[in-house]
């Protein structure tokens, strides 16, 4: 039997063991002392097990349902399916807080195992460094914040069950994908720290960090989308992203992050902007740790923020104050301030790639200066709100200039391009586009600024992509052909890129063409929506294992009576909590879905508040994303990473060389 | 380029820490009044306990007293209503009711069961006086002042704490504390 | 054309209900435009006592009454600024989403339009200049200075760690 104080005293030793990962390698890169650098991996290795191995013993107590422990009870429920049990170790602040330190210990593992080929100062800084950030997180857990404290001797009979809204397929997966994104960033940040501590602020540096900030900014990509998806089919109004403190907070080290992956291209590929892309690598992860201060610390308020409580919030501002803090204060100390000679023209890759900073950056700073100006406004006596309004402004106007900005730059080369080449590349996807931009629109419904505009936009971003890959690939037999021959890191960017055009088509005609009705129906009434016919067919009761349930069937058909969908949505009322939850009734499709959501019993026979809604394109949103992830994930699998991997040569001699080559090899080369 | 340019980030970061220092007691949920240092919103509304008695703004005058939203329907006004009792018979505080969104003979029976602190009840039954007070719960009590200004709101249970705190100041005849300076 | 009224009646059940229910009202409009109006400005009209919602999603019996309020107004023949001042006027600035443009807020809205607007010439600018005054060359790869650097750096690490 593992007791949780088990858990508890695994913890306490690790923090014991990121103290020393802290300090012991730190100094010994310091003294340049081989054996004291070398301590790092092996006090990672065993740091993580630890984290692991409590993070195990918590599991367990909630499969066990042992309700001594407050975080199982309060939290849990002897009815609940035993996989919303697992999930159920992160519905709440403690339990969600070990993961993001399991997760930072995972990343940090991971870290010690690939970086063979790394030196080993790099490394034993590297690892210092995130394992002060792991000591800062861990401290938190064990001080304020542990899962594993006990309700003794009056242990509650059941717990108080799941918040019914995190039992769901979507939320067991949602915080650790997010969490892996958040907390992978800190790879990113470890690498700037330490190479402004090395004072080794080179494009090998840039290299190290590129694919780990690939693969954070995936996984976060596809937590955002997921949480998303979630909101859209589980909030039961319809609506996929809110703009609320915790969306935000999710989506600023995204923005943050996507600018970071760009600007590393630049640094790693040509040696340039290092200041600037160290400072984005802290800013980005600084954004990771703002946002879980925000939900956590009640500052702000929001749906779905944790239970509140200052405490916590002087604690997490403290640790922000040491890691943000100390980390800019380094770089403002180190950060190399050369000038160095500017080897690039004003139509060349690395400026367009700089504008692309420049609007993602301001993006981050809007989303941030929106999220933070109530707070603001409240120090000066003032109680306003920012909301939806705001920021869908702010955005209408960024969106299009980096898109346009992209789709002249994709045909730009390194130092230079040739004014003859842009004016030659530029005009024909844009023209081409412009047809597009009213006719599909016109499928939907009455033309509008807005859809045209997000017709317009992604209709060329795909054609100017397309355009890229022939030029590419000119000289090879087919387009296929020649993009099977492209570099996965190519493919990768390819991705990305129709990842943002398929989401902007999306976000234009699902915001514009959503029509949606809400009426009073009784089983046998009818609705008319959009040209289709919903029929109430009837209402059933039923009970789950936690929840009773009104279940509506609704028969959807087209004019000429055939029958389309059938869906059917719910009102849950969970037992033990007593809330009440809807679940959408939703038929998904690639151009349309139908959903049809039940609001409140109304007086009469099985009468109900129905609200209906045809909602074009929507799931292009989360496609987009989830194109993203993939062109992340092909760009990490670029055998370049792994080819330097496998080096055998001495570690440093052999980056230099890998870095040179880099450059003089990718000349003319993609980002 | 100039290092101490390098310093701007650190320099925000510190003042972003300073606002959430600052800022980490208060509670976002609470709102100030939209009306505060504004007249009493007009009103023609009949008195609870006399329907036949028409009330109106004016009756809010002379003296500063508070005005308190309740209703049958609301737990924590029947938490509150003891020491509002208090209040009104040991402290002598001029406190007038407005029954919110309620039915008119459940109110009197609960004065009647529970005791009646009100010098009267205004008996607002669509909530249209409590829309134009900006009220969004009961219960809550306004500071009226002796020329019908709104000079302060308590959004919740009003306690001995309350009162000595909030309340109290604006009512210098019985507390013997002056009003504040704001 | 009283529907609404039977609203009051699931009083009790909105009291137990979390945030995660989703509201339909029935209501009905004399045109198409006015339900247009009614659903934006229930959009952008945030609920006084609700954690971040707006009046439209939100399930309180504040955000009922406001909701109603609303659509008192737009069919008395209100314009959207007239609802929207009424709203403002009973509970403050804090229930719209939409900021204002006036005072600080005026920085919220044009901050970022004057960043990126400024910014994104100053760079083209200063390229330019700096290029200029680079004599027009152009480098291939890093620079001879920086690479130097580079492995002076690389070697001296070789060094520290024999």
């Amino acid at each position: 039997m593992i007791l949780p104080e088990f858990g508890h005293f695994a913890l306490i030793l690790a923090f014991g063991l990121a103290i020393l990962l802290a300090v012991v390698p730190l100094i010994g890169a310091w003294l340049g002392d081989r054996l004291w650098m070398q301590m790092a991996r092996p006090f990672t290795g065993l740091m993580t097990l630890l984290i692991l191995l409590s993070f195990i013993t918590l599991t367990l107590a909630f499969l066990k349902d042992d309700f001594s422990v407050a975080y199982v009870a309060g939290h849990s429920n002897s009815l609940l399916p035993w996989y919303y049990k697992m999930s159920a170790v992160w519905g709440g602040h403690e339990g969600s807080l070990l993961l993001w330190a399991l997760i930072l210990a995972g990343w940090t593992f991971a870290v010690s195992r690939f970086s063979k080929a790394l030196p080993e100062d790099m490394v034993a800084r590297v690892l210092g460094i995130l394992g002060i950030v792991n000591a800062g997180f861990l401290s938190f857990i064990i001080i304020k914040s542990s899962p594993f404290e006990r309700i003794l001797p009056n242990i509650p009979p059941d717990g108080a069950d799941l918040n019914p809204l995190l039992q769901d397929f979507g939320l067991i997966v949602h915080p650790p994908l997010l969490y892996m994104g958040y907390v992978g960033f800190s790879v990113a940040f470890a690498f700037a720290l330490a190479a402004l501590l090395g004072g080794k602020l080179d494009a090998a540096w840039a290299r190290w960090s590129r694919p780990w900030t690939t693969v954070a900014w995936a996984f976060l990509t596809l937590g955002i989308a997921l949480g998303s998806w979630w909101a859209y089919y589980e909030l039961g109004w319809g609506g996929w992203w809110f703009w609320d403190p915790v969306e935000n907070a999710s989506l600023m080290p995204w923005l943050a992050g996507t600018a970071l992956m760009h600007s590393l291209a630049v640094t790693e590929k040509r040696g340039l902007f290092k200041s600037w892309t160290v400072l984005l690598a802290i800013f980005t992860f600084s954004l990771s740790l703002l946002g879980t201060f925000l939900v956590r610390s009640g500052i702000l308020t929001s749906v779905h923020a944790f239970a509140s409580d200052p405490d916590r919030g002087f604690y997490i501002l403290a640790l922000l104050a040491v890691t943000i803090g100390g980390s800019l204060l380094l770089y403002a100390l180190r950060a190399p301030v050369v000038k160095s000679r500017i080897g690039f023209s004003e139509r060349s890759r690395e400026t367009f790639l700089l504008m692309n900073n420049i609007i993602l950056v301001t993006a981050t700073l809007t989303v941030l200066g929106g999220t933070l100006f109530p707070l603001f406004a409240e120090m000066a006596g003032k109680e306003v709100s920012v909301g939806a309004p705001y920021f869908d402004a702010m955005f209408s106007f960024l969106t299009p200039l980096l898109v346009a900005f992209l789709c002249v730059g994709i045909f730009s080369h390194w130092k230079d391009t040739r004014p003859g080449l842009l004016k030659r590349q530029i005009p024909v996807p844009l023209i081409a586009a412009i047809p597009f931009a009213f006719l599909i629109p016109m499928t939907q419904g009455d033309l509008a600024f807005m859809p045209v505009l997000g017709s317009f936009l992604a209709v060329w971003l795909l054609f100017a992509t397309i355009r890229d890959i022939s030029q590419k690939v000119s000289g090879r037999r087919s387009l296929w052909a020649g993009w099977m021959k492209t570099r996965r890191s190519y493919k990768g960017m390819v991705f990305g890129h129709l990842g943002l055009a398929v989401m902007i088509m999306g976000a234009a005609l699902v915001s514009a063409y959503t029509i949606e009705k809400d009426v009073r129906m009784a089983p046998g009434d009818e609705a008319t929506l959009g040209g289709l016919v919903y029929r109430f067919e009837r209402l059933a009761h039923y009970e789950g294992p936690n929840f009773i349930s009104d279940r509506a069937y609704f028969v959807v058909s087209s004019d000429s009576g055939r029958q389309i969908a059938d869906l059917h949505a719910e009102k849950r009322r969970y037992v033990v909590s007593g809330s009440i939850m809807t679940e959408a009734g939703i038929q998904a499709g690639f151009f349309r879905d139908l959903y049809v959501s039940l609001g409140e019993p109304l007086p009469g026979q099985d009468a109900w508040a129905v609200r209906l809604h045809i909602k074009p394109f929507v799931r292009w949103l989360w496609l987009g994303a989830l194109l993203m992830a993939i062109g992340g994930a092909l760009a990490v699998a670029d055998p370049r990473y792994r080819q330097k991997a496998r080096a055998k040569a001495p570690a440093s001699a052999g980056d230099a060389e890998a870095g040179n080559t880099a450059v003089s090899v990718q000349e003319g080369g993609q980002a | 380029m100039n290092r101490v340019l390098l310093f701007v980030p650190v320099i925000f970061f510190a003042i972003l820490g300073f606002v959430f220092y600052t800022m980490m007691e208060h509670d976002p949920s609470e709102l100030q009044s939209a009306r505060l240092n504004q007249p009493f919103p007009a009103f023609q509304l009949t008195d609870l306990e006399k329907p036949e008695l028409t009330r109106d703004q004016s009756a809010l005058q002379g003296e500063p007293m508070l005005v308190n939203v309740w209703a049958t329907w609301c737990p924590a006004c029947r938490a509150e209503h003891a020491y509002l009792v208090h209040l009104a018979e040991q402290k002598n505080v001029a406190i007038i009711g407005l029954n919110y969104k309620d039915q008119r003979q459940a109110a009197n029976e609960w004065l009647v069961k529970l005791g009646d602190p009100y010098r009267f009840s205004i008996f607002d039954q669509e909530g249209r006086l409590g829309l134009d007070l900006g009220v969004y719960g009961a219960p809550e009590t306004y500071v009226v002042d002796a020329d019908g200004i709104i000079r302060y709101r308590h959004v919740g249970v009003v306690n001995e704490k309350v009162w000595q705190e909030k309340l109290s100041p604006w009512f210098p005849a019985i507390s013997g504390s002056g009003v504040p300076a704001s | 054309m009283n529907p609404l009224r039977s609203f009051f009646l699931s009083l009790a059940l909105s009291m137990i209900v979390g945030t995660s229910l989703a509201t339909v009202d029935v209501y009905e409009f004399s045109d198409e435009d006015k339900y247009e109006r009614y659903k934006v400005l229930t959009e952008e009209l945030r609920c006084p006592k609700c954690q971040n919602q707006n009046i439209a999603d939100s399930d309180a019996q504040i955000a009922k009454d406001l909701r109603q309020e609303v659509h008192r107004l737009v069919e008395a023949g209100q314009s959207d600024d007239q609802v929207v001042s009424f709203m403002v006027e009973r509970y403050g600035d804090f229930v719209r989403y939409r900021p204002a443009m006036e005072g600080a807020m005026l920085g919220l809205w044009w901050g970022p339009v004057v960043i990126v607007l400024t910014g994104i010439p100053l760079l083209v600018f200063w390229v330019r200049r700096r290029r200029q005054a680079d004599a027009g060359s152009i480098e291939r790869g890093l620079d001879d200075q920086e690479k130097q650097r580079l492995k002076r750096l690389l070697d001296k690490d070789e060094g520290d760690r024999q």
